[in-house]
């Protein structure tokens, strides 16, 4: 799975790619942007289809009712923006238009957490995660790399029903294959046997590096790549905790209504087990540089390995 | 075949008795505007749209298409699903009860033919109606798309969004109609948040607007028409619709009070002695 080079690139373009990629396969694919066209990596799309491409000026409201709209009438919308503005912004149009109309709309929302940077906390949502999973039938992806998003932004044009996909902004490690991605599907990134380490997002990559790290120091650390955090891979989840018996999830994202949350929540129905939460405890970010964001607020590489040896310590 | 406005009329009499009877059923939903807006219904329903409320098709593929934005008058619409086909009449008697298909807002949750969305909470109908006129010009239909906004409603900013759009873009074959009854819950639309001149806005927005009583069954029916004939000029096309909330039912006239709030037994007789049965009640 892993490559050996470490190239990088913005998971942004792995959305701009996948899109003009499945618009070329899938002539019912159409999009719609609110005024960032450059920022999300949608002019390929946009040059090739023009006609397929609705430009919304800053009217993010009117987007998703627009979106829910085509999407009666047979078309497959791709709407884009930033995570903020693609959530918290238009929430009850999502409730309504979309999630409970259940329209065949996708929500692709770029700059999701701290890693958009010096824009600051009005830009980095953190909560968007929580708000999108919540709504009954939505399916809520945030892949980790460049590969992995180009493959899910083809793949959600081929799922019928709402997806949340979430991607970022900064220049990050491409470290999957790009040959397919399957919703739902956890990916074993790392094997390990003392402490399973579920991340998404930028996190599997700092989870990764932890891992290498704790080998090291002697302990085994399983890292597993829940890319889909709605519907979650139970199953998947279940039967490596079996084995490790200790948990840290890893997320770009509030500690309330992310991964970790979910994670909690199937743990304690099921298998009760000790779980580290990597992610922002109840806070707003801040300007800064990506990098130095993840270690102010507790999502960097050392952060996950703290986690992974005190949940070894409490089983 | 279109309706005779004898025909019409009877069927607004029938549609009329429908609401009230709903609504008291269940003690629940919301009169007034169902009522102020029941020619209009009924003259869409049954004389304009091209549709095909047999086998109905959520694509909606070569039909004209209604969406209405303000859910609450969920009963007049009901009313004028059941009575064009889409499902059967009798249903009307499950509105608003457990496990109905009728829900107190519209919904396509359920699964109710005619109904392409949900709506309720206000202001999204329009952009949703703007999506679908959108995929008809992407493929190149000829078909038309209504919708139907509250003027309270048009306090909400979305409105305004997808005005500059349908602008912008130049969907001519999009017909929105305003119900302008001038009511809203908490009063009269002037005193809760006026707009002066409604014309005037839509027209600045590059609108084309025309104007109709919409109590009069004949104005609706000319100017529905002629809205039709309208289209394919460049401009959306806005219709600012006249009425009384609650009209044909005296005692619901002239105020917004029975904006939601359902008759009791007493009321219901004198709404129904009002508009006496004509092609038999649900």
């Amino acid at each position: 799975m892993t490559n050996s080079s470490q190239e990088k690139k913005d998971t942004r373009s792995g959305f701009g790619a996948g899109l003009y990629e499945i618009g070329l396969q899938n002539s019912d694919v159409v999009a719609l942007c609110a005024d960032l066209t450059g920022s999300l990596k949608m002019n390929a799309f946009q040059d090739k289809f023009p006609k397929r491409f609705f430009q919304m000026g800053i009217a993010e409201a009117n987007m998703m009712g627009m979106a829910a709209g085509l999407a009666t009438a047979g078309k497959i919308p791709f709407t884009g923006t930033f995570a903020n503005f693609s959530t918290g912004r238009v929430y009850d149009q999502i409730r309504q238009s979309i999630a409970y109309s259940h329209k065949n709309v996708k929500i692709c929302a770029s700059h999701a957490g701290l890693t958009l940077g010096e824009d600051g906390a009005t830009h980095q949502i953190l909560e968007d995660i929580g708000l999108m999973k919540m709504l009954p039938g939505m399916v809520v992806i945030n892949p980790c790399d460049y590969n992995q998003t180009k493959a899910a932004t083809m793949a959600i044009a081929d799922h019928y029903g709402p997806v949340y996909l979430r991607f970022g902004r900064p220049k990050w490690p491409i470290f999957t294959n790009s040959d397919s991605f399957e919703i739902g599907k956890a990916l074993h990134m790392r094997k390990g046997k003392d402490v399973t380490i579920f991340a998404t997002g930028h996190l599997v990559w700092n989870s990764l590096e932890a891992a290498k790290t704790l080998e090291e120091q002697g302990i085994s650390a399983e890292v597993i790549n829940i890319h889909t955090i709605k519907p979650l891979d139970n199953e998947a989840i279940l039967d490596a905790v079996g084995t490790t018996k200790c948990v840290v999830t890893a997320e770009e994202h509030q500690m309330n209504g992310g991964l970790g949350d979910s994670i909690c929540q199937l743990l304690s129905r099921n298998i009760p087990t000790p779980v580290e939460m990597v992610a922002v405890n109840d806070s707003f970010g801040e300007s800064g540089k990506p990098s130095e964001l993840l270690d102010k607020y507790g999502l960097g590489v050392k952060d996950v390995i703290a986690a992974a040896k005190r949940a070894i310590a409490r089983k | 075949m279109n309706k005779s406005t004898t025909e019409l009329n009877e069927q607004v009499k029938q549609t009329r008795r429908d609401i009230v009877r709903m609504v008291h059923e269940v003690q629940s939903g919301h009169p007034g505007g169902s009522l102020g807006c029941t020619e209009f219904f009924t003259v869409l329903f049954q004389n304009i749209l091209r549709h095909n409320s047999d086998n109905f098709n959520m694509s909606a593929k070569d039909e004209d298409v209604f969406v209405l934005s303000n859910g609450h008058i969920s009963p007049v619409y009901y009313s004028a699903l059941a009575h064009s086909g889409y499902f059967p009449v009798s249903e009307l008697k499950t509105f608003r009860k457990l496990n109905t298909r009728l829900q107190g807002h519209p919904t396509t949750h359920e699964g109710l033919p005619g109904v392409r969305i949900a709506s309720g909470s206000l202001g999204q109908g329009l952009s949703v109606a703007a999506g679908i006129t959108q995929a008809k010009k992407l493929d190149n239909e000829d078909k038309l798309v209504y919708v139907l906004m509250g003027d309270g409603e048009l306090q909400e900013g979305q409105i305004w969004e997808a005005v500059m759009y349908a602008a912008h873009n130049k969907l001519d074959n999009l017909i929105a109609t305003v119900d302008v009854n001038g009511r809203q819950i908490d009063g009269d639309t002037k005193d809760i948040m006026g707009f002066t001149e409604l014309k005037s806005k839509f027209e600045a927005f590059d609108w084309n607007v025309i104007s109709m009583n919409g109590n009069d069954i004949e104005d609706v029916q000319d100017t529905l028409s002629k809205a039709g004939l309208l289209s394919g000029n460049g401009k959306p096309i806005c219709i600012l619709m006249q009425t009384e909330m609650g009209n044909g039912v005296d005692f619901m006239m002239g105020s917004h009070k029975w904006h939601g709030i359902p008759p009791n037994d007493e009321q219901l007789a004198s709404a129904l002695e009002q508009n006496p049965s004509t092609i038999g009640d649900y």
